[in-house]
């Protein structure tokens, strides 16, 4: 069979396809981002018709899905872990209502976190939402498991999670392809008042249901844990996900196969019925290897045994169980002596590397660099997405969550201007992606309460962090065809905003004009909220069709070194030889935007050529 | 036969792509893969790391201390990815400065041939042609021709075997 070097994310998107799954939604989020863009990639060779959406979050896309799944096609949606925050109202209940085609929900945890704004674990979500959960230990399993899990969600009519983790979603590894089923089901949605209104009156009774499908699922025979090692040897581990990988490769490394069991819980909620039992007639000492939370120790808790792991701090409480930290955890388990350190190349600790920036040229830098000179004592709330990065350039003040910013703007109008009639500027920046996503509700709120901000729209016309997804303004469907366009400025003006510009912020000055216009507005008699969009296309984006006029830039022998090309403007492309008191560019990396021009207060920074 | 590798460079420089081409040598040649890759915010810009597992490995981590060869697109990395590999592994640095390992100046090398990104290949070729790799020079070739997008081809081969010859 064909073998394909496939990473996680790639593997659980064939796997879709393969398992004749016909409806696909998702909102991206690292590290979930690149799976729908995989099922776009073999959705040619499905039988039936599919359908992908790139939905405006994720609670949406969890209800359009679910609906599919109503009519008895196998349905998928998929997000990051914060991204289940979102849905969380329709995951809980549809545990309860059940699905009637297989309906899996991917969701990606992000221990470590690598990019993510918590650490949290979906499984315990799971648990809590009683909704059964498989957890993959490489890209090739994930992809059997979307099958497993669709199968299983049809035969209990229950939706059934998929959560692979950072490790799993980004890592690469040999794969068979597999045929495409075609299920060749035609939709058929049968009423169901009872089942699928469901009022108060009817929920008892299903969550009795749902208690005994997860019963009747914690016997399944195909998700017993399965085990490696001696067989009743007086210590094992009991794994899952990531952690059975790297303790697997661990126990190999340290020629410690033969002295320990190892368990892979493939299923942590509800936790295989005998396990428990039979762990505890088997073992004297058991270690739980898991991230990032305590799902599977929570449910072997109690069983008169011990039970090591997170809870009992024999792992850590938080963080990735990285080949580094689990080595130290065995070393203490398996009471060895600490072998002389390996350490290579260099024995200190590792050094910090290079922190992440916008990137040279980007619109955002701009757009930052514009309001904290406008507005030197401003409040700068902003959100999720690559202007995160503007933290850098002591522009963005608060992050949240998708769409807080305005709220939280708001919340600081508020808190100010009770204590009399003057108020601190309030610049919100929120993306385009993330405004359609959360923005829009906010915004709403924060005209009715009549907060008196600034909202820069920042608008480079892609999801820029997660990989260039469209955004509704961009009117590109997730397979590239067209679709249709939704304008943000004319959702602002039905916001009942009553100031708004549009301006490039490469044109620093100009820009900064209209944010000066924007904060007269809010101060004047009848002002509100005053929304800026800040508009210019990600370098990024190879979709961008028009590129932008190159400037080629120099630094003059003039320059006295002050550094604020580089600490304030903090353009990658530029560096400062403070010996020297001279800044120089590094046209690798420079894209000519022009932009630096206007940043430096000697005017040693000019177009090539002298001509300014 | 069994290979651990780190691939190290800044976000832009082309680390993912190396540790693709790398694997995919190692998938033609019926090898057991695994790598794993940094996404998201780290990588505009900031230091990035790659690791390839090649032979029969349950995860795509590398432990501290167990790295066989790593390949360093930056020097500035050296100190934050270094201790990851042992004390007799095979280093490949992309600086002109002489160090206690291989060496390139493949950032000037590609800025000769007109495109800086090019220094990736360039410092492989370099390795594959000292042999710290597990694969040989035609091996990766073949990679190279399968993964780049097709008007990248001829460049990118042009850039391996340049290094190759160095």
């Amino acid at each position: 069979m064909k073998q394909q070097l496939l990473m996680g994310n790639e593997a659980i998107g064939r796997g879709l396809v393969e398992a004749g799954c016909t409806f696909v939604s998702a909102y991206p989020g690292t590290p979930s981002s690149e799976i729908l863009g995989a099922v776009t990639t073999s959705m040619d060779e499905a039988g039936s018709p599919m359908h992908v959406e790139w939905s405006v979050n994720e609670k949406v896309a969890f209800e359009s899905a679910l609906a599919a799944s109503y009519t008895g096609k196998r349905a998928a949606v998929i997000m990051k872990q914060v991204g289940l925050n979102v849905a969380a109202d329709p995951f809980t209940r549809s545990t309860y209502l059940g699905v009637k085609g297989g309906f899996v929900v991917v969701v990606a945890d992000d221990p470590g976190p690598h990019s993510s704004q918590t650490e949290q674990d979906t499984r315990l979500f799971c648990l809590f939402a009683k909704a059964p959960v498989l957890d993959p230990a490489s890209p090739a399993e994930a992809r059997d498991m979307v099958t497993e899990a669709l199968e299983l969600s049809e035969r209990y009519e229950i939706p059934v999670v998929l959560r692979p983790t950072t490790r799993i979603c980004h890592s690469r590894q040999n794969v068979d392809l597999r045929p495409v089923q075609d299920l060749e089901r035609k939709a058929v949605f049968e009423k169901n008042p009872g089942r699928w209104v469901a009022t108060p009156a009817f929920l008892t009774g299903l969550h009795g249901e749902l208690n005994d499908k997860l019963h009747r699922i914690s016997g399944e025979e195909r998700f017993q844990p399965t085990a490696t090692g001696p067989g009743r040897a007086e210590c094992c581990i009991v794994a899952s996900g990531i952690a059975h990988a790297n303790v697997s490769d661990l126990l190999e490394e340290m020629g410690l196969g033969d002295r320990v069991d190892l368990y892979q819980v493939r299923m942590p909620f509800p936790l295989p019925r005998d396990f428990a039992r039979n762990l505890a007639r088997d073992h004297e000492k058991i270690l739980v290897l898991e991230e990032p939370d305590a799902v599977i120790e929570l449910q072997l808790q109690g069983k008169d045994k011990n039970i090591l792991g997170r809870l009992t701090g024999h792992v850590p409480g938080q963080g990735e169980l990285t080949p580094d930290v689990l080595h130290t955890i065995l070393l203490d388990f398996l009471d060895l002596p600490e072998k002389k350190k390996n350490g290579g190349l260099q024995q200190n600790p590792p050094a910090r590397g290079r922190r992440p920036s916008l990137c040279p040229g980007c619109p955002h830098r701009a757009s930052f660099y514009a309001i904290k000179k406008t507005f030197p004592k401003g409040i700068y709330p902003s959100d999720i997405g690559c202007y995160t990065l503007g933290m850098n350039l002591g522009a963005v003040d608060t992050c949240h969550c998708m769409g807080a910013c305005i709220s939280q703007g708001a919340g600081f109008y508020h808190a100010h201007a009770q204590d009399g009639d003057d108020f601190p500027t309030i610049v919100v920046t929120i993306g385009d992606s993330t405004f359609f996503h959360a923005g829009i509700p906010a915004l709403i709120n924060a005209v009715v309460q009549k907060a008196r901000i600034i909202v820069t729209i920042l608008d480079n016309s892609t999801t820029a962090m997660t990989g260039q997804q469209p955004t509704p303004q961009h009117g590109v469907l997730a397979d590239g065809s067209p679709g249709n366009r939704v304008v943000i400025e004319d959702i602002v003006r039905a916001c009942g905003v009553g100031f708004l510009k549009i301006g490039d912020p490469y044109d620093l000055e100009g820009f900064s004009t209209l944010l000066r216009e924007a904060d007269s507005f809010i101060r004047s008699e009848k002002g509100g909220v005053a929304v800026v969009i800040a508009r210019h296309p990600c370098l990024m984006d190879r979709k961008n069709p028009a590129r932008q006029e190159r400037i080629p830039m120099e630094i003059l022998d003039d320059c006295v070194g002050c550094g604020i090309c580089v600490q304030q403007f903090e353009c990658p492309a530029i560096t400062l030889d403070e010996k020297e008191k001279q800044a120089h560019i590094d046209q690798v990396l420079c894209v000519e935007c022009g932009v630096c021009e206007t940043v430096c207060p000697t005017g040693s920074i000019v177009r090539k050529g002298g001509a300014k | 036969m069994k290979q651990q590798i780190i691939v190290s460079g800044m976000g832009g420089q082309g680390v993912l792509f190396l540790t693709r081409i790398i694997a995919g040598a190692g998938v033609d040649m019926g090898l057991e893969i695994f790598t794993s890759e940094t996404h998201g915010m780290a990588q505009r810009g900031g230091s990035v790391i790659s690791t390839v597992k090649v032979g029969r490995f349950h995860s795509p981590l590398i432990r501290s201390g167990q790295g066989d060869v790593g390949i360093f697109l930056h020097p500035q990395n050296l100190p934050v990815h270094g201790h990851l590999l042992r004390l007799d592994a095979r280093v490949l640095v992309n600086t002109p400065e002489k160090g206690p390992w291989y060496h390139l100046d493949a950032t000037a090398m590609a800025t000769e041939m007109g495109s800086p990104v090019l220094a990736n290949l360039i410092l492989l070729g370099y390795g594959v042609g000292k042999s710290l790799f597990f694969c040989s020079p035609q091996q990766v070739e073949r990679a190279i021709e399968t993964i780049s997008p097709e008007r990248f081809v001829e460049n990118n081969l042009k850039a391996f075997r340049r290094g190759l010859d160095a």
